[in-house]
């Protein structure tokens, strides 16, 4: 590796450089292991030793069906949830993008002030109203505020994208005769859309990992499954191992959607 | 309306828990997320790892499922320690990533020459970082810097979810309690978060102008 910001390391820094990685490794995984000891070693909690954390007592759940049942039915929820959630997003957001690049201020001003008001509030926020005022049930509650957020940024991102196109491209099309509105779908919004790609498929990530807000509004996802309704039906010793499977199938999700995403991008650049 | 002028005093305490997480978490996260960028960036490798893994591992887990751990799964450790400095924690861990990233951008944003030059007449990487990188990176930073504390701004939110009463939990109970006026409760809240995150806003077109200039 190379970098401007230094020069590349002779023999005595390359030395220098291995010691300290070598003694940061150590001391690493020296307060690793002290913490995997503390965590694997029997405790005693009001008068009763409670076994390990890594004491197979803790983990036998992980051989039952019932309990992979039961998470296959939060990976669904997220998933389920995450999924409509994008599709209405990116339709909003081409709605959204078009009605913000109208000519009319009739039209660009209030739009302007209501994307400024969805962005500035929190998702929860805007769960927790669709949730007590319009009383849809969790799930609407969950797809409604990630669509009408990540639509509103998604919107701003298109139109950037429509700005950024050369002149000449929307002048062709009106003069080949397409209307203004055939002009922006037939003409404009592919090359917006492939330019930002990027951006767009980010923020679908965040997306998917703001589906676990749904948490805290009461809707099914995995967290809600494992961290609640698995660990109270198993009884609590069960949380910490809990956790970590939790954590597993998050970043399991995550990283392949990431890395769809990236795929993605480098075949649409 | 009569609903909100009464609840006011508890609204503005739920605003005053939102300010101070914000504040607290935000200090907290620019300074892990500047050590976390500088690390990135050094020449040990083995720091560069350290800082990579720790920012792709937060920015991929999602907000909620790090304070799961900090609220549920520390305590069931045997540690007691308040829900705040908790929930201050996990904003904190969670926040510090998309600070580094911000910073990492402005790294990138400056130009190569300063780098060059300053290593041609002598400087070791301490020094280029201290004196020439560092001062432009911070000051090209700062607007996504200032879009990283809207985010963190609306992320507290989360807190509310978590025995810690902000806004959004205030404004749950209020709505419960209320129930003829929970439209107007929420809208009170919402108008409470559009206080800090448009001010930020402001903040950050100003500061982008002033830049522009500057260059």
């Amino acid at each position: 590796m190379t970098s401007v910001l230094y020069d590349a390391p002779g023999p005595r820094a390359r030395r220098l450089s291995l010691v300290v990685s070598l003694v940061a490794a150590v001391v690493l995984l020296a307060l690793f292991g002290a913490l995997i000891a503390a965590l694997a070693a029997p405790r005693v909690s009001g008068g009763v030793t409670v076994p390990g954390l890594f004491d197979p007592s803790r983990w036998d759940i992980f051989g039952e069906a019932t309990t992979w049942r039961a998470i296959w039915g939060g990976v669904v929820g997220t998933l389920s949830a995450a999924g409509l959630a994008a599709v209405l997003a990116i339709l909003l957001g081409m709605v959204i993008s078009l009605l913000r690049s109208a000519r009319t201020r009739w039209i660009t001003v209030p739009i302007t002030i209501v994307l400024e008001f969805i962005r500035g509030v929190p998702v929860l926020l805007m769960m927790l109203f669709i949730l007590l005022v319009l009383s849809t049930g969790q799930y609407w509650a969950v797809v409604g505020a990630l669509a009408l957020y990540n639509g509103a940024i998604i919107g701003e991102a298109l139109r950037a994208g429509l700005d950024s196109l050369p002149r000449g491209q929307r002048e062709a099309g009106l003069s080949i005769g397409l209307s203004p509105l055939r002009t922006r779908l037939a003409i404009e919004f592919p090359q917006a859309f492939r330019q930002m790609t990027p951006i767009i498929v980010a923020q679908l990530v965040v997306l998917l990992k703001d589906t676990s807000l749904g948490y805290i509004v009461g809707y099914s996802d995995i967290l809600r499954v494992m961290m609640n309704n698995l660990s109270s039906f198993y009884g609590n010793r069960y949380l910490f191992s809990l956790f970590f499977v939790c954590l597993a199938v998050y970043l399991v999700i995550n990283f392949t959607v990431s890395f769809i995403a990236r795929y993605l991008s480098r075949r649409l650049a | 309306m009569q609903a909100v002028i009464d609840n006011l005093p508890l609204l503005l305490e739920g605003f005053g828990m939102t300010l101070l997480l914000l504040v607290v978490s935000g200090a907290a996260a620019l300074l892990i997320g500047v050590v976390a960028a500088v690390m990135r960036i050094s020449p040990v490798p083995s720091l560069r790892w350290v800082a990579t893994g720790y920012t792709e591992l937060l920015r991929n887990t999602p907000l909620t499922l790090v304070f799961a751990f900090c609220i549920f799964v520390v305590p069931s450790l045997g540690v007691r320690i308040d829900f705040l400095p908790l929930a201050l924690v996990a904003l904190t861990a969670y926040t510090s990533p998309f600070v580094a990233e911000a910073l990492r951008s402005g790294f990138n944003g400056v130009p190569v020459g300063q780098a060059e030059a300053a290593r041609s007449i002598g400087l070791g990487f301490g020094q280029i970082l201290r004196l020439v990188i560092l001062p432009q990176a911070l000051r090209m930073s700062v607007p996504p810097l200032i879009n990283v504390l809207i985010a963190l701004t609306k992320n507290t939110s989360v807190a509310g979810g978590f025995f810690i009463v902000e806004l959004v939990a205030t404004g749950r109970q209020l709505a419960n309690a209320n129930g003829n006026a929970v439209i107007e409760i929420l809208l009170a809240v919402a108008i409470l978060y559009l206080v800090i995150t448009v001010t930020l806003g402001l903040v950050a077109g100003r500061v982008e102008k002033g830049l522009r200039v500057l260059r």
